[in-house]
């Protein structure tokens, strides 16, 4: 099937949605996906970050599609035309979701341990706007611990249903993981009950902002000091290549790799990247991994300037991105 | 004026089978199993241009065709009585005085889709109304309505009755199948479409109580004879819920191209606007259908008489028109503040939304909370194009049409009624001289 994209055209199987003919042409017409997650079953759909236009619905039935669509959640039909970035009402309409996503958002960047490798930042300074129009109160909620290794800031939580999808998909003992309604909505504790499954720490990895985070790592360091290599171990659970994160000698964690669309990668042999927690919590001697070497970081992502001689210019784009986002000031609690 | 529907709802004890039967209910599923195939009958619901009576008028006959019907899986029938848009209130009264007409229509419409079961989804606070429901459908069991073999032919149907938590969310209709399923009453990202997997991922008919209701004056009188009734393609009866300033609330059943005028002035229906005072707009079709000021409720942008149909409330889009959605019909008097009606409006949509996409979870309360500004008397200017920014940003991007819903009623208040928002601004005051308010002393 051929799809354009912003005026590049690319033949994909049926089935392909948007957003995966996208990210085929690659990151200059692939949209924002923030609750997407090609990983995991049924997710997409809810953030609205991935909306583009449909200016031709297909070869057969030229017309446009009356109102945008979620690129993640739509599949491409023979002669599609698409217009993500090149559309003026898809930006406009981005930067909506957006501020959207912002309003109720803490924006405590400087005291968030997702900090740097955050989509919301990333979104957040591509499509945002420097000013918030908000004026009323954030909403708040208590931070939770789900067990003793994973802490719940709800604050953060931008309802992108991925933790649940994975709680979902790798245990039987949940349905849902969302109480209350509306903006009120929480990620419950019943997530709790995953906590005994072996791979319950993958939450953390594809939580796309700091609602989950890795206690074992919390505070310790801000990822750009970090050095991330890539490493594997025998495990009997799961493959057992990680990403371990280093401060000098010391591995101050451990997460599962992931790909340039920020997903947890599989194995070069198809079979899934998701980590144990045996891997991530439990073996943080540099001892316990063989080291392949220094991980390929993506371009825009800050982490990678602190290990190629741009700490200066990562500085700065940190401070601007802050700013961007409205900025707290660093007394204020987490 | 005539009736399809409620025709006999004063008639003593027409809740109970005997009482209905000796009315001449059940009928069609007589005519219906007896002398017509399922595909005839649901070609007779195409013929008669009955349109879906929940809110978005889609053509029934049509959803019904589309429905998948591969070998071995089961078919659904759900009745959608969730009814929770503020200002209607006709499904209640239908189940609640004439509860057989629903249950004669689910079985007649069952026939016509091949559903072996069915199910009403009905909303909590209507638990009551359940009640009566279970008590009719155990009377049809009884009498050999429902249950094996009905008629002696071999169509089987079992029909149930559900009672949801009270969510206006429920009522989008994937949500509701969520919510049968016992699951989070979320909408479902579509497609896939119920028609093709809706409950337990099995084809499936979601239909309002009306909708299903009016199947068997189809079905006995035949498509092209109901197809006579209304204008052009808004054909046949329907229920308007009648609420707000008129001296007569209360439900009604018209043919389909009453004039407005008629319909709130006449003594036939809301008998006009109570303590002599002046209409100032109408909500027609539940609270998610856009507003329109006197000018333009009586009459279309081209000087026309507004009709109850379909097309003459919609005529102008919704620059100069509005929808008739559900029927909901909210009339409101001259000391009605537009801003404080909109603001429960919101506060409503605010409260209901399931909150999985962004723009509706965000932007609803957002509005809400700039809504209440002016209540305050804290808003200023800038704020009606704040509030219009954020519904025009909202609409169009959600999963399901509680967005729209949320976003409609402030556009068109904002639209038609600019000047009352400005006021407020400008004076950093805000009056209410409603007499509800004078009442009740109720503030925001
Ligand atoms: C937020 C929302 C609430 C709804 N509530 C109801 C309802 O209470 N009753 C109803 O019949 N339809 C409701 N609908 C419309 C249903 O989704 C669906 O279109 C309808 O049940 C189809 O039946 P019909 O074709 O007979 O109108 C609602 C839709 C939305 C988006
Ligand atoms: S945007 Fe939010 S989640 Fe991301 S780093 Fe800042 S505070 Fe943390
Ligand atoms: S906690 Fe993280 S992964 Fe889970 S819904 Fe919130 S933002 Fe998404
Ligand atoms: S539009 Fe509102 S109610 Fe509908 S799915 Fe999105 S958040 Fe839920
Ligand atoms: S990534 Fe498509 S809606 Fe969130």
């Amino acid at each position: 099937m051929k799809v354009t994209i912003d005026g590049i055209e690319i033949d994909v199987p049926k089935g392909t949605t948007i957003l995966q003919a996208a990210r085929m042409i690659g990151a200059q017409v692939a949209p924002p996906a923030m609750c997407y997650y090609s990983k995991l079953k049924t997710s997409g759909g809810y953030c609205r970050t991935c909306i583009v236009k449909v200016t031709k619905g297909s070869a057969q039935n030229p017309n446009p599609m009356p109102k945008p669509v979620a690129s993640c959640r739509t599949e491409v039909m023979d002669g599609m035309e698409v217009q993500n970035f090149t559309s003026p009402e898809v930006l406009e309409a981005r930067k909506g979701v957006v501020e959207f996503l912002l309003i109720n958002h803490p924006l405590d960047c400087p005291v968030c341990d997702q900090a740097g490798e955050c989509k919301l930042q990333d979104l957040g300074y591509e499509n945002g706007s420097a000013k918030t129009r908000y004026e009323f109160k954030r909403r708040e909620f208590e931070m939770i611990d789900i067990g003793d290794k994973i802490k719940l800031h709800m604050n953060r939580c931008i309802l992108c249903y991925r933790c649940v999808k994975t709680a979902e998909q790798f245990t039987d003992e949940r349905v849902h993981g969302v109480i209350h309604r509306g903006d009120m909505g929480e990620i419950s504790t019943y997530i709790e009950k995953v906590i005994d499954n072996d791979f319950s720490g993958n939450v953390i990895d594809v939580c796309p902002v700091g609602a989950l985070t890795d206690n074992t790592f919390r505070f310790k360091q801000r990822v750009w000091f970090t050095k991330p290599v890539d490493a594997h171990r025998n495990c009997p659970t799961c493959s057992g290549r990680v990403r371990v994160w280093l401060k000098g000698e010391e591995v101050v964690r451990v997460t599962a790799r992931k790909d340039e669309w920020d997903e947890i990668m599989d194995t070069p042999d198809g079979k899934s990247g998701f980590i144990c927690n045996s891997c991530r919590y439990d073996h943080k001697q540099k001892s316990d991994w063989v080291i392949e070497g220094p991980t390929q970081v993506n371009r825009h992502s800050v982490i990678s300037q602190n290990h190629y001689n741009h700490l200066n210019e990562l500085k700065v784009q940190v401070m601007k991105q802050q700013k961007a986002l409205g900025f707290m000031p660093l007394d204020k609690k987490p | 004026m005539k009736k399809l529907l409620i025709h006999n709802d004063k008639v003593p004890n027409i809740h109970t089978l005997d009482v209905y039967r000796a009315q001449g209910g059940y009928a069609s599923v007589e005519k219906a199993l007896k002398t017509m195939t399922p595909d005839q009958v649901t070609e007779e619901v195409k013929k008669s241009g009955l349109r879906g009576r929940g809110g978005a008028g889609f053509p029934t006959g049509m959803k019904w065709s589309f429905l998948a019907k591969p070998e071995g899986v089961p078919r659904y029938l759900v009745c959608n009585a969730d009814e929770s848009e503020p200002g209607t209130f006709k499904d209640r009264y239908l189940m609640e005085k004439i509860p057989h007409a629903l249950i004669e229509g689910m079985i007649t419409s069952s026939y016509a889709l091949g559903a072996k079961t069915s199910y009403i989804y009905i909303r909590g606070e209507y638990f009551y109304v359940a009640r009566i429901l279970e008590q009719a459908i155990a009377e049809a069991y009884a009498a050999g309505w429902l249950g094996k073999n009905i008629l002696g032919t071999d169509f089987s149907h079992d029909c149930h009755v559900q009672v949801g938590g009270g969510a206006y969310i429920c009522g989008e209709e994937t949500a509701l199948l969520e919510s049968l399923e016992g699951k989070r009453g979320n909408p479902r990202i579509k497609p896939p479409f119920p028609a093709v997997a809706g409950l337990w991922g099995c084809p499936t008919v979601v239909n309002n109580v009306e909708t299903i209701a009016a199947v068997c004056p189809i079905v006995n009188m035949g498509g092209e004879e109901y197809a006579k009734i209304g204008i052009g393609k808004s054909t046949g009866t329907k229920l308007i819920s009648a609420s707000g300033h008129i001296n007569k609330p209360g439900v009604y059943e018209i043919e389909l191209g009453v004039p407005v005028e008629e319909f709130i002035f006449s003594d036939e229906y809301c008998g006009g606007i109570r303590n002599g005072k002046k209409l100032k707009a109408v909500v027609a079709g539940g609270s998610s259908v856009p507003i329109l000021p006197t000018e333009l409720i009586l009459k279309t942008a081209k000087g026309e008489p507004r009709l109850m149909t379909y097309e003459s409330l919609a005529d102008g889009g919704f620059q100069t028109g509005t929808m008739l959605g559900s029927g909901g019909f909210i009339v409101m008097d001259e000391d009605t503040s537009i801003v404080k009606n909109l603001f429960t409006f919101t506060r409503f949509y605010h409260h209901e939304s399931c909150g999985q996409c962004s723009p509706c979870r965000e932007g609803t309360g957002w509005m809400e909370k700039i809504l209440h500004k002016f209540l305050d008397g804290t808003a200023n200017e800038s704020d009606v194009d704040l509030l219009w920014d954020i519904q025009s940003k909202i609409e169009g991007k959600t999963i399901c049409p509680l967005g729209e819903a949320a976003a409609w009623p402030v556009a068109a208040a904002i639209r038609h009624f600019k000047d009352e928002f400005l006021e407020i601004a400008r004076k950093k005051k805000f009056t209410d001289v409603s007499h509800y308010n004078r009442l009740n002393k109720i503030s925001a």
